[in-house]
């Protein structure tokens, strides 16, 4: 009984080590085929229109209803200590350090993170990636590297397209709707927001882009290996789900991994 | 004779606890036709992933024009596989392609050919397989048979020196089977390439072989002839051709 607990927990390790090994590998891969060519830019053209632009209305959408609500909470809060011509500073700052960049990977890997994996989960399961592979055409390259191209892009870009729309839904919500002075909600934004505020959004949005690609597509590549996982479509489907829950919760550790860093 | 163009060497393979292949041991001669025959889960798929260098062997070696695939890295691997065409069970056509970007997959990704060049290549296929007016098609609105040509017409862009066929007519009604051995059959003669055919298609695809081996509880029994395999006296491989062959197939009958 004892042994087989100790057995159990030994198995377990070694197939996490096993997994980690093979998902850096991947990266590694991946990575590498950005500096082969030749470049491809048609792929990654492509890619940046399935991740970036179809993305544009969840982002559009989120961002106006995440900067509508920080300015009717910021209202009420800072009305409390009759601050309310900070609400700019409070919202701008809320969405240019926080909200933004987490609200927009969330958003990206749970619109298409799960495409990428699904994707590249049923092209193994279909024999597809045997199939380039047999023909001499690296998977990474034809693949993998312009997905990972097309999120370092679109990601940065999607998380200033959401501060900017947060900003003017708090502008609406604050200004428009609660009576909030207009010149203080953007003299309070202009005068506390400073470059390292939009660095610190820029630095973490391309983080979380990496972990999004890594984690989606790194488990579709893998799907024939994870343990548990079952075969065929339930497979694609359970390890679809994981890589988006496995990649959400990676932006929310690294968001505060990457705060405490750069605060 | 001539050398072996694939050759494994006390080939051993495991997947967990189950020995799939048990210190296999094949010769594969250009330019003739081996069938691997066997059961299912007997490891004949396994045997084609591991001279294709997809799947690494626990010991053994597997020699393709004497290089061991099993100790190559993904470059030597690359160059290789160039010598290879695959036809998948399901044909593996990337299904986000239609029918002529598949074809024309290999010619753009391995070949400096022009866009012309490749264009001209690809409808010459098409027109040999059959296949013209199709060129437009996604893979999901092909039937069976059709997914198959389409396959074959992609592994062929390259003239392979060695064809591997997994399975060519599973799910195929008895006309489509047919017209898949007639076009292997015709490929072949044009190409003149190597082939190595995995299947369960027993006797038809004995037609074709020059040379039959029979995976069994992981050991592998080869034979000259087809009709070697009825004589056979190891209880497995008798019961084998019991259940897939209903008459004693001679190879004289084949024209």
């Amino acid at each position: 009984m004892i042994f087989k607990f100790i057995e159990n927990i030994g198995g377990a390790a070694l197939y996490h080590l096993r997994d980690l090994g093979r998902m850096g590998v991947f990266l590694f891969g991946a990575l590498l085929g950005v500096f082969k060519t030749p470049f491809r830019f048609r792929a990654v053209v492509g890619q940046i229109r399935e991740i970036g632009a179809n993305s544009l209305g969840v982002i559009f959408f989120t961002a106006a209803f995440t900067g509508m609500v920080l300015g009717l909470q910021g209202y009420y809060t800072l009305r409390k200590f009759g601050s309310e011509g900070m609400l700019g500073s409070a919202v701008s700052l809320s969405l240019l350090r926080e909200m933004g960049p987490v609200l927009t990977a969330l958003m990206v890997t749970g619109r298409a993170g799960s495409a990428m994996c699904a994707e590249i989960g049923i092209m193994r399961n279909s024999e597809q990636l045997d199939a380039l592979e047999c023909m001499a055409v690296d998977p990474f390259r034809y693949l993998i590297t312009p997905k990972f191209i097309a999120t370092l892009i679109s990601i940065p870009l999607l998380t200033m397209i959401f501060n900017v729309v947060g900003i003017f839904g708090g502008y609406l919500a604050g200004v428009k709707m609660l009576g909030v002075n207009p010149g203080a909600f953007f003299s309070g934004m202009e005068s506390s927001v400073v470059n390292e505020d939009i660095s610190m959004g820029i630095i973490k949005s391309l983080v979380f882009a990496i972990l999004i690609v890594w984690i989606c597509t790194g488990r579709g590549y893998f799907v024939d290996k994870i343990e548990g996982a079952g075969f065929g479509a339930e497979g694609v489907s359970r390890v679809t789900t994981q890589a988006v829950v496995l990649s959400s919760i990676m932006i929310l550790i690294w968001d505060y991994i990457l705060t405490a860093m750069l605060l | 004779m001539k050398e072996p163009v694939i050759k494994l060497v006390d080939v051993v393979k495991d997947f967990g606890n189950q020995r799939i292949l048990d210190h296999v041991n094949l010769e594969i001669f250009p330019g003739r036709t081996t069938v691997i025959a066997g059961g299912s889960g007997q490891g004949k798929s396994v045997t084609l992933k591991l001279i294709l260098g997809l799947l690494k062997p626990d010991s053994g070696e597997i020699l393709v024009k004497g290089h061991d695939v099993s100790a190559m890295g993904r470059r030597e691997l690359n160059e290789i596989r160039s010598i290879f065409g695959v036809l998948f069970q399901g044909a593996a056509l990337l299904d986000s392609l239609n029918v002529f970007d598949n074809v024309a997959l290999p010619l753009r990704e391995r070949t400096k050919l022009s866009r012309e060049e490749i264009r001209e290549r690809v409808i010459n296929t098409l027109v040999q397989l059959g296949l013209v007016g199709h060129d437009e098609k996604f893979p999901a609105q092909l039937s069976g048979g059709m997914k198959k040509r389409v396959g074959l017409a992609r592994a062929l862009q390259l003239q392979p020196e060695i064809m591997l066929f997994d399975e060519p007519t599973t799910g195929l009604d008895p006309e489509k089977t047919r017209e898949i051995y007639q076009l292997f059959f015709e490929t072949q003669r044009k190409f003149g390439y190597t082939s190595v055919i995995v299947s369960h298609d027993i006797p038809k695809v004995f037609n074709l072989a020059d040379q039959v081996v029979v995976l069994n509880n992981g050991r592998l029994v080869s034979f000259d002839k087809p009709e070697e395999i009825q004589l056979c006296e190891i209880p497995e491989i008798q019961s084998f051709v019991k259940a897939t062959m209903g008459h004693l197939y001679r190879s004289s009958d084949v024209e």
